[in-house]
């Protein structure tokens, strides 16, 4: 291992890009080895998100394996159940008795994805995000349903685009089984604004659909968490992807 | 770690084999693309065996094989939705679709779908390329479930759906059904494209019959059968009611993920909130035998 470590220092000075391709492929492949260990804990010693002040540090997404993955959908999914929270407990007048009841299920299901990865990350999680909701009238319902779409589609989009990243067989399942949901909610929002406009993939290509393949919207987080900052008050640093 | 050694020996040759291989790079954003993402895929067996440790895979289930599932399902899809839009063209030679869509946005919202489909059959031919399955054509389904067709393939009697394309709640029903199936059949794929950029594709597909299932739910709610975009919480996982369709739901009504109970997990998590909050997989044999009962027999999975 020693030897190996000493190969990857020399192939990092001397390949340069090469060298940083090698170890980038090696951590996505959350492969172990002890130089990688290495090479990846210096970066983790200077945001240490396992230590952090949130207050002060903001959070950190470190995406040097799954747990950094899981993070990421956690922060997504304080972002849409806050959002919810607030829908659900002053409705604007502008619903109808069905689209109430129908955002306080959603309220519940943020939630549950919330709760879930709060729970399954346990001390690894990052802390509770501040949101920043000041661009979204409450009392407006056309305001809400535009929001909300906005935050399933770049949902769906951000679990799409982060799947290929994960690693771990259950993860890639609930992920799975969570981004479907969204997707529904998505189709529902969508449908309340303009019917019929479920899946209109034409006006979800800057989100990464394509109609011609009749395929989805996905992003990768560097492409998501810039489109989520302006409702984080948070910092969000990210390392590692 | 002799793979390493090995992936070193190409970037002598090859100095982007990594940024080839890395499955973070180049997220598959569109078809064009696909045939050149899939070019491993399509790699001789030794080779393809060294990726697939390489990305760390349990599964030895070749991706040509779950393409092809997935090829079989979007052929359904596709012709059950493109039968019915034809049907409903009055010049067409297709009479045997008889019932009425509410209102024009209905048909346009099926005829979407009906796109989509046919993109997805596209896409997944387009890129198994070879590999490809036979193709499928309508008159190899049986969309009423145990019909009898005539020798010119006309439709004669029976079936558990028997009046699908004469009655618009009983075509609901079916459509409903595929469309939940295939959100739960691409679910129980992903960990055999794990770590692939084919992956992406199959999510993005994915999340598209989700969207589909929530619309076909809506519908399904405005003709006046109370259902929810989402799959609530049933007893036997089922909440559409329709028995025939049982196993397409089978296990909706899990509410543990990953070893943790998802109800009650906070103030107003119900039985019912924590169901829908997170859908369900099914196995490929449990797909395999729900689309066996819309396929004629000469055409059936195994």
């Amino acid at each position: 291992m020693k030897s190996e470590h000493s190969n990857l220092t020399t192939s990092e000075k001397e390949l340069g890009k090469e060298g940083y391709n090698r170890r980038k492929f090696l951590s996505a492949l959350g492969m172990s080895t002890a130089g990688v260990a290495l090479l990846t804990s210096s970066s983790c010693q200077k945001s240490g998100w396992y230590k952090q002040d949130q207050n002060k540090d903001g959070a950190t997404l470190d995406f040097k394996d799954d747990f950094g993955v899981l993070n990421y959908a956690y922060a997504l999914e304080q972002l849409e159940a806050a959002f919810y929270i607030q829908v659900a407990a002053n409705p604007a007048s502008g619903f109808t008795a069905a689209q109430k009841a129908y955002f306080t299920d959603v309220q519940y299901h943020e939630i549950a994805h919330r709760e879930f990865f709060k729970k399954a990350l346990g001390a690894k999680a990052i802390g509770s995000l501040e949101v920043d909701f000041s661009t979204i009238d409450f009392s407006d319902a056309a305001s809400v349903l535009g929001a909300a779409k906005a935050f399933e589609d770049l949902g769906v989009a951000a679990y799409n685009g982060a799947g290929v990243m994960l690693t771990t067989d259950a993860y890639l399942v609930i992920a799975g089984q969570i981004v479907s949901v969204e997707a529904r909610h998505a189709a529902w929002v969508r449908d309340q604004i303009s019917n019929g406009s479920f899946a209109d993939l034409n006006s979800l290509t800057a989100l990464g659909a394509n109609n011609a393949g009749g395929l989805d919207a996905a992003l990768t987080p560097d492409k998501v968490l810039p489109l989520a900052a302006k409702y984080i008050k948070t910092k969000i640093n990210v390392i590692n992807l | 770690m002799n793979i390493l050694g090995i992936l070193d020996e190409i970037q002598k040759t090859d100095a982007d084999i990594y940024d080839k291989i890395s499955p973070r790079r180049h997220v598959m954003k569109n078809f064009y693309k696909m045939g050149k993402q899939l070019s491993f895929a399509a790699l001789p067996l030794a080779l393809s065996s060294m990726f697939t440790k390489a990305y760390g895979q349990g599964s030895t289930t070749p991706v040509n094989d779950v393409l092809n599932f997935a090829l079989t399902l979007e052929y359904l899809e596709y012709h059950f939705y493109n039968h019915t839009i034809v049907g409903k063209d009055p010049n067409s030679a297709v009479k045997d679709v008889t019932f009425n869509f509410p209102n024009p946005t209905a048909q346009q919202a099926i005829t979407t779908i009906r796109d989509h489909e046919l993109a997805h059959v596209n896409l997944l031919k387009e890129a198994l390329g070879s590999n490809a399955r036979p193709a499928l054509a309508y008159t190899n389904f049986d969309f009423r479930a145990g019909g009898t067709y005539d020798a010119n393939n006309n439709y004669q009697m029976g079936g558990t759906f028997a009046d699908v394309y004469t009655n618009y709640a009983t075509w609901l029903k079916v459509a409903t059904a595929f469309e939940d199936t295939g959100v739960r059949a691409y679910k129980g794929q992903a960990p055999a494209l794990k770590g692939n950029p084919v992956l992406t594709t199959a999510l993005q597909i994915h999340s598209v019959e989700a969207r589909h299932a929530s619309h076909l739910r809506q519908m399904v709610n405005a003709a006046g059968i109370p259902l929810k975009p989402w799959i609530t919480y049933a007893a036997n996982g089922n909440d559409t009611k329709v028995e025939a369709a049982n196993a397409v739901y089978a296990g909706e009504q899990n509410t543990t993920q990953a070893g943790v109970e998802i109800t009650n997990i906070a103030p107003g998590v119900t039985q019912a909130a924590a169901a829908e909050s997170f859908d369900e997989f099914l196995t490929k044999a449990q797909v395999v035998t729900i689309a066996n009962l819309f396929i004629k027999p000469a055409f059936k999975l195994s």
